[in-house]
């Protein structure tokens, strides 16, 4: 079961503004999800072996050797401002 | 009422890699800002992350060399948050499988010896910087340093004074330096502490409720903060109030710390596997191959000086709580045959100071460690005096000259010909017959008037023993 409350404070991790009508419908919609998804609970994993990926890999790794980055101008030009070379963002203490 | 404060540290230190934790750009410090940036560490959509090499084996080795176990199956993890020097808006951390657990470290200090707990140290990116100083109040964000290779070392709460604090912490900057692992310049933010501090009726066994001080990059910060922040949490408690759980930043200048967010405000940080990065698996056979290949530690270094070289405990200690010191001693040790007690006087004397005055470290010494032992070798010798030995030192640590050079140049030799020694108080003798005549009646300190002018007449150069040897001789 998720409540509105619920609803609200992931609403309010993701810095997401909610109307009252979108609150009840996620309430319902991600109940639903994780109701489904509770469904797992009932296969028997005891011969699973336990994993934290879904991919049959390990150990991918990059030597430690330097290659060239991205022009500056290329990757400011993503960001919608700028000042001195730098991102420019709302002031944050 | 007596308090006990009760301290734990989160030590952040970024690697010595060429480059960032998953992709090729250089972790050099110092460039133009943004210059250093890929889409990888910008968290552009569609990009993968991919871990490098480096990170997991100086992580292993931080950890064996702190005496902890090393994971054998270890993840990542994002740590999810908004704050504008993430880009990707989570930080890839580790959070229940770092790579090293349950460790500790000795430290030594007016209290005896005592051991720091280590919980864990795993691996993370390092975020970009904010820098507050435009015109009109907006944050400017440089994302070089974003993706930097750090380990996080955290403490078990086990520390009781900023002192202990603080020895726990060189500790630690030592081991790293040591094995390589990072470079820790401290000026440049490659060493930064996080302080969690309690304090609590001293026999009290229950915790008292703590405070996090983020982000201390000197050790006389760390003292501060920790001085600072266990008196205001103990004047709280005694005018009846409760200490808040929250964040706190310490101000360098203002030697103040303030509440930056309380707990209620505090983060969740919905924690779950990093899907873009698979498992670390470390076996036995990686494992031992890095022991293998540590550098003898700091306390075995030590001991070793303490039982081979008879050197008082607290020389050791001194001399190898920075690697390129230790290093130094022992070169010098080795080219001189004399008593490497005399080589730790002159390091931890003559040459400590010089260093403390330029603020440099023992890395910056300018001379090769065989040139104080040739020094050693004059004064036991007889060709410099001690005095003259310091003045000859002093030279050379500005300007890496040999000492035999040096000391012909600055006219400091002494005369050790007994001979020309001989001429010389024969003619002060003629000059001070009164003197002569005070000893010969039982004034035994007419004598020391005689040596003194042999040495102005020498202009301090004679050699004091071989003069008194003569002057008794003659009288």
């Amino acid at each position: 079961m998720i409540t509105k409350e619920d609803v609200e404070y992931v609403a309010g991790l993701a810095r997401l503004e909610l109307t009252e009508e979108e609150k009840e419908e996620f309430a319902k919609t991600l109940g639903d999800i994780l109701e489904y998804v509770q469904r797992l609970e009932d296969v028997d994993t005891g011969s699973v072996q336990t994993t934290a990926h879904i991919l049959p890999l390990i150990n991918v790794y990059r030597e430690d050797e330097v290659e060239p980055s991205v022009d500056r101008e290329r990757i400011l030009a993503n960001a919608p401002d700028t000042l001195n070379g730098c991102f420019r963002v709302p002031r944050v203490i | 009422m007596n308090y006990e404060t009760v301290i734990g540290l989160e030590i952040h230190a970024e690697l010595a890699t060429k480059t960032k934790i998953f992709c090729g750009c250089t972790t050099s410090f110092g460039g133009g800002e943004n210059t250093q940036c890929c889409p990888v560490c910008l968290g552009h959509p569609g990009t993968l992350p991919v871990l490098n090499k480096k990170v997991v084996e100086y992580a292993v080795k931080a950890g064996l060399a702190t005496n902890c176990s090393i994971n054998g199956f270890s993840k990542l993890d994002r740590k999810n948050y908004f704050y504008p020097d993430l880009p990707k808006a989570y930080q890839i951390s580790q959070f229940d499988r770092p790579v090293c657990e349950e460790g500790y470290l000795e430290i030594k200090g007016g209290f005896g010896s005592k051991r720091i707990g280590i919980t864990r140290i795993h691996i993370e990116e390092d975020a970009g910087k904010l820098l507050h100083e435009t015109e009109d109040g907006s944050t400017l964000v440089d994302y070089n340093r974003g993706g930097v290779p750090l380990i996080e070392i955290v403490s078990e709460p086990d520390m009781r004074s900023a002192e202990e604090a603080r020895l726990y912490a060189e500790k630690i900057k030592t081991i790293l330096e040591y094995t390589g692992v990072s470079d820790c310049r401290m000026q440049e933010g490659s060493l930064r502490f996080d302080v969690n501090l309690s304090v609590r009726p001293k026999g009290s066994e229950k915790l008292g409720t703590r405070t996090e001080i983020k982000n201390l990059n000197s050790f006389r910060a760390l003292v501060n903060a920790i001085e600072n922040e266990s008196e205001r949490q103990i004047k709280v408690l005694e005018s009846g109030g409760e200490v808040v759980q929250e964040t706190r930043k310490w101000d360098d200048i203002t030697s103040k710390n303030t509440s930056l967010r309380s707990k209620e405000e505090a983060h969740d940080y919905r924690y779950f596997p990093e899907p873009d990065l698979v498992p670390v698996v470390l076996d036995k056979e990686y494992i031992e191959r890095i022991r293998k290949d540590l550098p003898e530690l700091p306390d075995i270094r030590s001991k070793r000086y303490v039982e081979k070289w008879g050197l008082p405990e607290y020389d050791a200690g001194v001399i190898t709580a920075s690697q390129s010191m230790a290093v130094f001693f022992e070169d010098c040790v080795n080219a001189y045959d004399g008593d490497p007690k005399t080589v730790s006087n002159w390091v931890m004397g003559e040459l400590m100071r010089l260093l403390n005055e330029k603020g440099a470290g023992a890395e910056h010494i300018s001379f090769p460690a065989v040139y104080l032992a040739d020094l050693l070798k004059l004064v036991d010798d007889g060709t410099v005096s001690g005095s003259a030995a310091k003045k000859v030192f002093a030279e050379m640590f500005e300007t890496g000259e040999q000492p035999k050079i040096l000391v012909e140049r600055l006219g400091l030799s002494q005369i050790s010909d007994e001979e020309a020694l001989t001429r010389i108080i024969s003619q002060v003798m003629e000059k001070n017959p009164q003197s002569v005549e005070d000893y010969r009646r039982g004034i035994k300190k007419a004598m020391g008037f005689l040596v003194g002018q042999t040495m102005k007449e020498t202009k301090g150069k004679a050699n004091p023993a071989l003069v008194n040897k003569i002057l008794k001789k003659l009288l």
